[in-house]
């Protein structure tokens, strides 16, 4: 079964007085689980209108988006706020952090927002994070925090609700070269643990990590393509 | 338990808030407690003015009335009755026989005389004449020493109650009992002092007075004067049925025809009571409104720190947004912290009203009342969420995907 599954999504905006513009002119994608999918495509080409659409951050002008068979195109706030917090874990390019809050609470924020109880909470954090290399880290806020361990604490942020995608926006794109295959190597570890990766990014050679790239143009599909050299390469290495 | 975890974390969020934004924070809460110290103040000197009245008015005597010429409050044409005819000691014997509803009826006279001791001297002490029935129709309570009995009255001896005044003036290093003040140049020998009464700005108070047996007030300081009948009536609940009574006597003494008006008033305590109760409430609303101006000053700070607040964080909502964050949720942390800063500023308006109110008390015994300080934090808590209200409702409205967006 698709965890994702969109037909004819279209996104108009209305920028005032006659003038619209339609970052997404019917979009279908569907996507099954564990699997690692890249959104590429030029900067106005819609991949950020079709990613915050994903993400439930946002609702299209028409068309039908079904999230593990729920029709969450037509939800309301607090529907979508619940979609976003159980099932979605979103990775930034800018990482977002809270600034004053340390790690450790930083990656709780879902679980509070979740209802989960505090010993739960705690737990469940600790574990995450000490999963992304970082148990040793709990207690220290962002700024004590080098690039690439702020994105992992976003990683375990985004994995502590055992969400059913997660949702990476250029994971990579504020990080040195070398941080970055870093990041994109714990991705791969989490498509193998049986994660569904979603990454959005306008580098074709992050885009390779994926097993499947999506390319955007003017709002549409371009192409829709397994990555087979790349993947078979880097299944023979491992 | 769910909205449990999401008040700590916005308690812990607006604490951080606060703290992290130091100075800005104790300006804005400095309107608040601006605003809390004066409405207080305001309502503790109101308490003030309402227990100084009904002290004085308790000295009255909620059982008493008094015959008089004029009445305490009259809307009536002063022309129309300024020529009354006076009223008479002698009505109090004659009221005494007719009368079944009162057990002590008392004359009383009274004029301002200088009152001495030595060097000590008191320039405008109330001198009373009056029987040995005053005790009873006064209502008053003596802290030392006796009143003059019925022989004594009788005979018009030389001896007077003091009031507390008096005593402390006079006498401020002896015993007044026993020794012989001078009133007027007359000697009295003092042997009983009144309980200290207390008064308005010393307006209504009777700690000022001399009181004397009638004989020889009117031997010493003239026999023609107008005078006071007070009476008690024996059950406070015939308080009515009494001054019809006393109404019908003293028609009867002062020959007034039937379908003519009284030339004379019966005056009670409840008149003053009724009379202040509007004024004070008048007073208290004036003063309460204008005081809560500052307040309310105070509150449209709050609300535009709230607005800077939550435009600064606008990034962070979009964050708490996307991880799931209600509505609810982020409404509630701005107005937590909308009303933690107002609750600050309560607390701390508060504890710099209470000394003030101290230095208010010697001017005018009173007392913060608890009830003012319950509905202060109340009031400094309601003005937290109202205020807070419109930036809280902002900040939860916002499109999550152009908070992210935001640097």
């Amino acid at each position: 079964m698709n965890v994702i599954e969109l037909k004819d999504i279209v996104k108009t905006y209305d920028m005032g007085g006659a003038e619209e513009v339609h970052a997404l002119r019917g979009v279908s994608v569907a996507i099954a689980k564990n699997e690692y999918v890249a959104i590429m495509g030029p900067s106005g080409s819609g991949k950020s209108t079709l990613m915050n659409i994903i993400g439930c951050l946002d609702t299209p002008t028409s068309g039908v988006y079904q999230f593990n068979g729920v029709n969450v195109s037509e939800m309301d706030d607090n529907d979508l706020a619940r979609v976003r917090n159980k099932e979605i874990g979103f990775v930034f390019q800018t990482f977002n952090l809270l600034p004053r809050s340390d790690a450790l609470h930083n990656v709780e924020l879902p679980l509070i927002y979740g209802g989960y109880g505090a010993g739960e909470r705690k737990q469940r954090a600790l574990e995450t994070l000490t999963h992304v290399g970082l148990g040793d880290r709990v207690h220290h806020k962002p700024n004590e925090l080098s690039g690439g361990q702020r994105q992992r604490v976003a990683v375990a942020r985004a994995l502590v609700t055992r969400p059913s995608i997660i949702l990476a926006d250029e994971p990579t794109g504020n990080l040195d070269s070398k941080t970055g295959e870093e990041i994109m190597g714990l991705f791969e570890e989490l498509h193998h643990q049986g994660n569904t990766i979603i990454l959005v990014t306008h580098e074709a050679d992050i885009a390779e990590h994926a097993h499947r790239v999506v390319r955007l143009r003017d709002g549409l599909v371009e192409t829709d393509e397994p990555v087979r050299r790349r993947h078979a390469a880097a299944a023979s290495a491992s | 338990m769910h909205i449990l975890a999401e008040f700590k974390e916005g308690l812990l969020i607006s604490l951080r808030a606060i703290r992290g934004n130091k100075m800005r924070s104790v300006l804005t809460t400095l309107g608040i407690v601006i605003g809390v110290v004066s409405v207080t103040l305001m309502a503790t000197a109101i308490e003030g003015v309402d227990r100084a009245f009904a002290r004085s008015a308790a000295a009255f005597g909620t059982d008493v009335l008094y015959i008089q010429r004029f009445p305490w409050v009259s809307n009536e044409d002063w022309a129309l009755i300024r020529n009354r005819r006076l009223i008479e000691v002698g009505y109090a014997s004659k009221i005494d026989r007719q009368v079944k509803l009162s057990d002590a009826v008392a004359p009383v006279v009274g004029t301002r005389r200088r009152t001495t001791n030595g060097n000590l001297s008191m320039e405008d002490a109330f001198v009373s004449g009056t029987t040995h029935m005053f005790m009873m129709a006064a209502g008053v309570t003596l802290a030392d020493g006796r009143f003059f009995t019925a022989e004594e009255s009788n005979g018009g001896r030389p001896v007077c109650a003091i009031g507390a005044n008096v005593a402390e003036t006079l006498f401020p290093h002896e015993d007044p009992l026993g020794k012989v003040v001078r009133v007027s140049g007359h000697p009295y020998t003092v042997i009983g002092i009144f309980e200290k009464q207390g008064g308005l700005f010393g307006v209504f108070t009777s700690d000022n007075r001399v009181i004397v047996p009638l004989f020889s007030f009117q031997s010493h300081f003239g026999g023609r004067r107008d005078a006071t009948i007070q009476v008690r009536v024996a059950d406070v609940k015939q308080m009515d049925d009494a001054k019809i009574e006393l109404e019908g006597i003293m028609r009867k003494i002062r020959r007034i025809a039937p379908g003519k008006q009284n030339d004379f008033n019966i005056n009670q305590q409840e008149l003053l009571t009724q009379t202040f109760a509007p004024i004070s409430l008048v007073i208290a609303s004036i003063g309460l409104f204008i005081t809560g101006l500052s307040l309310f000053v105070g509150g449209i700070g709050i609300m535009n720190i709230m607005f800077v607040s939550v435009s600064e964080r606008t990034k962070e909502i979009g964050i708490r947004k996307a991880i799931g964050a209600r509505r609810r949720t982020i409404l509630m942390q701005f107005l937590i912290e909308a009303a933690a800063l107002c609750l600050f500023g309560g607390v701390i308006g508060l504890a710099i009203a209470f000394p003030l109110s101290l230095i208010v008390d010697q001017v005018l015994p009173t007392a913060m009342p608890l009830s003012v300080v319950a509905i202060s934090i109340i009031i400094s808590l309601a003005v937290g969420l109202i205020s807070g209200f419109l930036p809280a409702y902002r900040a939860a409205k916002m499109d999550p995907v152009e908070a992210l967006r935001y640097e």
